[in-house]
């Protein structure tokens, strides 16, 4: 990272006259230096990404690593869902034809490699912070020149329910990615879909479509700022303004929910009938993805509504529980109001000072282990247990053969098949086949005489779909069976075959 | 570890208190002194402990052989009682007392590592007992998860984050004077959580602190584990509470006030962190437990 450090001090041009004039440049003008320096940062570990392609093991430099860095970041936020993060494997997956389309001759692994080394560059894997650091300078409110850390993330790493680690990207990332994102959500949110709709009313799909994946991008960072305030709130009942401050967050956002399903559900419609109508493949093709980024905003608004209702139901099962629990008489020391927070806001030199002392303290004892003479030497000369790389064996399971107990023998079967195997122009009655078949085994008319029921309501559908060519059926035309082991009707069975060429060509059409 | 090495240390403070004692009463103290030091033992699971320490409640004169042998060898007697049966601490140069090297190496060298480690079992207390009534109350139990707890710090984290933006103060720290860096900003910065190879906990991340410091806690008896939910749920025991309340809480408030800050508080709740994780909410469980 020293190349983002450099870039910062080396911009020596306003320091030089201390004594005599500085150039004042104000606290504002400052601010808005020290912002742009931070903008320019959070980039560097995109370039950095090109120039550190060549220490790489190998043959790298046809590949566009900045590139490739983007994509990651927009994969990250795209598949970033309200409550975890970014499944890494989706991620690198999704990842993948891109860096194989940027050099298709390479192998498989390399190219996994490739995006592998890109991801976990941006996480910056190896640093024990797994972030970037920059340096950038400001003048104090004496005049005095002060050089900064700025430390930031762009992709990190969280917990996910099941134990997991997923990806978030962080605002930054969010702001490098976008850009100019330093406004207020709402109001961008809704410029960019006026824009969209006037976009998609005048038939410039292509200009929508970017429209509608920035609006999808600040969909996400407003449920993101979201989540935050439903966390605090859940977190932390007392903490939290729940007379005026939650009530009315909550009712914004539902507010901003519903504001937002009118407007989508228009422009799904408008899209809909632009992509039904439109004569242009290409369009139609614009349109039908149009659909899926709309379909996907309309998820997340779900989402959101959905963790927006449940918060207000728990804030009053911890009200109740903690408004109606007997008070004690004794008090002790507030470890949290009294401890920890006063002390997150020291300077960490004084900070582990009192962490120490509780660390000290609080942190229980524990026997000391001696060493006998006579236990060392036998567990130093006790062989290292082997560990199985596999594991422990497993063991064979003992399959019991189950008793073959189907009434049909596979010959019988086989036999009733061939005798029902009619040619399409001629149809025989039941009663006849029945006959054939007792002289052939005592078993086999009930066999026939199923298959023949079965098919008096042939699977025409599914026969059409797996494209048979040909279909048993079954007619009643009215005629009783006399015989004297079955009753019913003398079915007329016979084959019907099917058009399977022209019925793929229909599917075709109909697809 | 045999009783018969303490006899000698014991015996010149105990023998002049009582001079009917025999030599098999100081065995029966150093006995319940040596229950005390295995801290997952509970009297109601042994009935010679449950013996020992109803005699310490009935015989004054054991009672003080008893403690009399616990000082003896470094270690302060919180509480000798049922439920936490003789909850001893390890005074700060006793053999028995854990230090910072051993707990974590890189921590011994590292300021802002000691101070995650620490603070991480600060947090740990706070989030077991997030009112003062909590920790004062006998019956109370808390619970807690990992990534609860990490998440609560960067709850704190962020707020200090959004005030001292709101104030348009720039924290980033000075690159000269790094030790002047804000204390919250420290744990901001180091990540929740981390793919490794092979599929551990990421020792540095702050949910791996956290995992180490609760793992440690229930070996020194303090915690116990209920579940694997949200990383880890564990509830707290007795001698936890004893603990963090008699020992370590007002330890770390000296060093707070000797630094001259004076945290204010009117005693009640006003002060909150009734944290409910996100884990709770999802499962619908309630953090704290009132017996």
């Amino acid at each position: 990272m020293t190349a983002i450090a450099d870039r910062p001090t080396g911009q020596p041009p306003r320091p030089p006259a201390p004594g005599v004039a500085r150039p004042a440049p104000g606290p504002a003008a400052d601010e808005g230096l020290a912002r742009r320096l931070k903008a320019l940062a959070c980039t560097a570990p995109l370039h950095d990404l090109e120039s550190r392609k060549v220490n790489l093991a190998g043959e790298y430099s046809s590949y566009a690593m900045a590139e490739i860095g983007l994509a990651v970041i927009d994969l990250v936020t795209l598949n970033m869902d309200f409550d975890t993060g970014a499944d890494r494997d989706i991620v690198l997956g999704r990842l993948h034809p891109r860096v194989a389309a940027q050099n298709p001759g390479r192998p498989v692994a390399e190219h996994e490699r490739v995006a592998r080394w890109v991801l976990e560059s941006l996480i910056n894997v190896g640093s024990v912070d797994r972030g970037f650091r920059a340096v950038y300078g400001t003048f104090g409110s004496d005049g005095s020149y002060v050089r900064r850390d700025y430390d930031f993330k762009l992709i990190e790493e969280v917990p996910g329910p099941d134990g997991g680690v997923y990806l978030r990207t962080t605002d930054e990332a969010v702001n490098v990615l976008v850009g100019a994102l330093d406004t207020d959500v709402t109001s961008a949110q809704i410029a960019a879909e006026v824009k969209l709709e006037v976009l998609i009313s005048r038939g410039r799909l292509a200009d929508a479509q970017l429209a509608a994946e920035q609006a999808r991008y600040r969909t996400v960072q407003y449920a993101e700022t979201l989540r935050r305030a439903l966390d605090a709130t859940r977190r932390n009942v007392r903490a939290v303004d729940w007379m005026q401050a939650v009530p009315d967050l909550i009712d914004e956002a539902l507010d901003h929910i519903a504001d937002r399903y009118r407007h989508e559900n228009a422009i799904l419609t408008n899209i809909r009938k632009a992509r039904d109508e439109s004569e242009d493949a290409e369009q139609k093709r614009r349109a039908a993805e149009l659909v899926d980024i709309v379909k996907d905003c309309i998820r997340r608004h779900t989402q959101l509504q959905t963790r927006l209702l449940e918060a207000g139901p728990l804030f009053r099962a911890e009200q109740d529980r903690q408004a109606f629990a007997a008070p004690t008489a004794r008090s002790g020391i507030d470890l949290y109001g009294q401890l920890l927070a006063p002390l997150l806001e020291l300077p960490i030199d004084q900070a582990t000072r009192p962490t120490d002392a509780f660390f000290a303290r609080g942190i229980g004892l524990r026997t000391p282990v001696s060493v006998r003479v006579a236990d060392l030497v036998e567990l130093l000369l006790t062989p290292p247990v082997e560990r199985e790389h596999l594991g422990a064996e497993l063991p064979d399971p003992d399959l019991v053969a189950t008793p073959d107990d189907s009434r049909f023998t596979e010959a019988q079967l086989e036999s009733a098949l061939e005798l029902l195997d009619l040619p399409p122009d001629a149809p025989r009655r039941l009663s006849g086949l029945l006959a054939e078949a007792r002289e052939r085994d005592a078993e086999l008319p009930y066999l026939v005489a199923l298959l023949a029921v079965h098919a008096a309501s042939p699977p025409v559908g599914t026969a059409y779909r797996q494209g048979e060519e040909r279909l048993l059926f079954a007619v009643d035309d009215g005629t009783r069976l006399d015989d004297w082991e079955f009753g019913g009707a003398d079915l007329i069975v016979g084959s019907a075959l099917l058009d399977a060429v022209g019925m793929a060509a229909d599917r075709k059409d109909a697809s | 570890m045999s009783t018969d090495t303490w006899e000698p240390e014991a015996e010149p403070q105990a023998a002049p208190a009582a001079a009917a004692l025999t030599p098999a009463d100081v065995a029966d103290a150093a006995r319940l002194v040596s229950f005390g030091l295995q801290a997952k033992l509970l009297p109601a699971r042994d009935a010679e402990y449950a013996d020992l320490i109803r005699r310490h409640r009935e015989d004054p004169a054991f009672a003080r052989l008893a403690d009399a042998v616990a000082t003896g060898m470094g270690l302060v007697v919180l509480e000798v009682s049922p439920r936490a049966g003789m909850a001893v601490a390890a005074d700060e140069d006793s053999v028995f007392a854990v230090r910072m090297g051993d707990y974590s190496r890189r921590a011994a060298g590292e300021t802002t590592d000691r101070f995650l480690h620490g603070l991480a079992h600060l947090a740990v207390a706070a989030m077991a007992f997030p009112r003062p009534e909590d920790l004062a109350d006998d019956g109370y139990l808390g619970r807690i998860t990992v990534n609860g707890i990490d998440a609560f710090v960067r709850q704190a984290c962020r707020r200090l984050e959004e005030r001292a933006e709101a104030e348009g103060t720039n924290t980033d720290p000075t690159t000269d004077a790094p030790g002047l860096e804000a204390a919250w900003r420290v744990w901001a910065r180091r990540s929740a959580t981390g793919a490794t190879k092979d599929a551990r906990r990421l020792s540095g991340s702050t949910i791996g602190i956290v995992s180490k410091a609760v793992l440690f806690l229930v070996d020194s008896g303090f915690l116990q584990k209920t579940s694997d939910d949200a990383g880890g749920t564990y509830r707290t025991t007795a001698r936890f509470q004893l603990q963090v309340r008699d020992l370590a809480s007002s330890a770390a408030m000296a060093e707070l006030l000797d630094l001259g800050v004076v945290p204010v508080s009117d005693g009640t709740a006003t002060l909150l962190p009734a944290d409910h994780s996100e884990e709770l909410v999802a499962d619908a469980g309630l953090p704290f437990h009132s017996l």
